[in-house]
């Protein structure tokens, strides 16, 4: 099985809502050794300025790989997900997520290339708020490894 | 709860070592970020299954170490919402073994400061038993 070159350029609709969450915030952040308060504490978060309790930097990586599911889950595009290595990750963040958010991604297939026997797919999330305004882009390259 | 301190621009140089960390991992870790991530990849929990795909023993989820890194900028930010933008390669596999788990350590270094916008990027060294298990690993925080 190999990726579908067909999907490279491919662009999608926005996904159904991701509802961002105070305890989800607070598990992720405990999860990744996350301390400052304006993970946990909604008054530490707002005497910083911010509506509600912040996401940690790469939260950002769940309503991503919701929106990439689209792409490595569909059975078209021939991606074999016990071969997937994720090879790179880049967040940009237009604003902070913040606990009440309701977020849509919208994947573009940005590349498929092949290198050295692997394929590489980079796939770009653009995250939306409620309001369709800007909050990040996820890209997220993953390595096929090819078949023996 | 009194406000935090955020490090200010006039406060940053180029060259400057932020404070380095060692941070430890094990299997419970890793079935922590598991669950709150939604990565549930069975290759960062069960040995066996981790070993029947050529691998040397369960390992880390890449998201997991990333995520766990960059706490040496935010806690020297002090405003982890500072964070604009933030990449990485993953070079190498992080290989937690049953007994004791393995630990990352995590060096940072301001590379460049821009006085027009107030940004300065922290490059961040990540090893884990002497390889570099993270590459290319870079940090924009945004500061007044």
């Amino acid at each position: 099985m190999a990726v579908n070159e067909d999907f490279q350029g491919r662009s999608y609709d926005p996904t159904p809502p991701f509802a961002v969450g105070r305890e989800h915030i607070r598990d992720f952040a405990d999860a990744v050794g996350a301390v400052d308060p304006i993970h946990h504490d909604v008054e530490a978060a707002r005497a910083a300025g911010y509506a509600d309790l912040v996401a940690p930097p790469t939260f950002a990586v769940i309503p991503g790989q919701r929106t990439d599911a689209q792409f490595v889950a569909d059975p078209e595009a021939g991606v074999d997900y016990t071969r997937v290595v994720h090879g790179e990750q880049r967040f940009a963040h237009h604003r902070p997520i913040v606990a009440g958010d309701e977020l849509r991604g919208v994947l573009h297939i940005d590349a498929i290339r092949a290198a050295g026997g692997h394929q590489m797919v980079t796939m770009r999330s653009e995250i939306i708020d409620a309001q369709d305004q800007p909050v990040a882009t996820s890209l997220s390259t993953i390595v096929v490894r090819g078949g023996e | 709860m009194s406000e935090q301190t955020v490090r200010q621009f006039s406060q940053v140089s180029e060259g400057e070592a932020l404070p380095e960390r060692s941070i430890p991992v094990t299997r419970a870790h890793l079935v922590h970020y598991a669950g709150a991530s939604g990565d549930r990849n069975v290759i960062h929990w069960d040995e066996r299954t981790a070993k029947a795909v050529g691998l040397p023993d369960v390992i880390a989820h890449g998201m997991w170490s990333m995520g766990a890194a960059v706490q040496v900028v935010t806690d020297w930010v002090g405003d982890a919402g500072r964070v604009i933008d933030y990449g990485t390669r993953f070079t190498k596999p992080v290989v937690v073994p049953h007994d004791g788990g393995a630990q990352l350590e995590v060096t940072g270094k301001v590379t460049k400061t821009d006085p027009e916008s107030k940004q300065a990027t922290v490059e961040l060294t990540v090893t884990c038993g002497g390889d570099k298990v993270l590459g290319r690993c870079r940090a924009v925080v945004q500061l007044d």
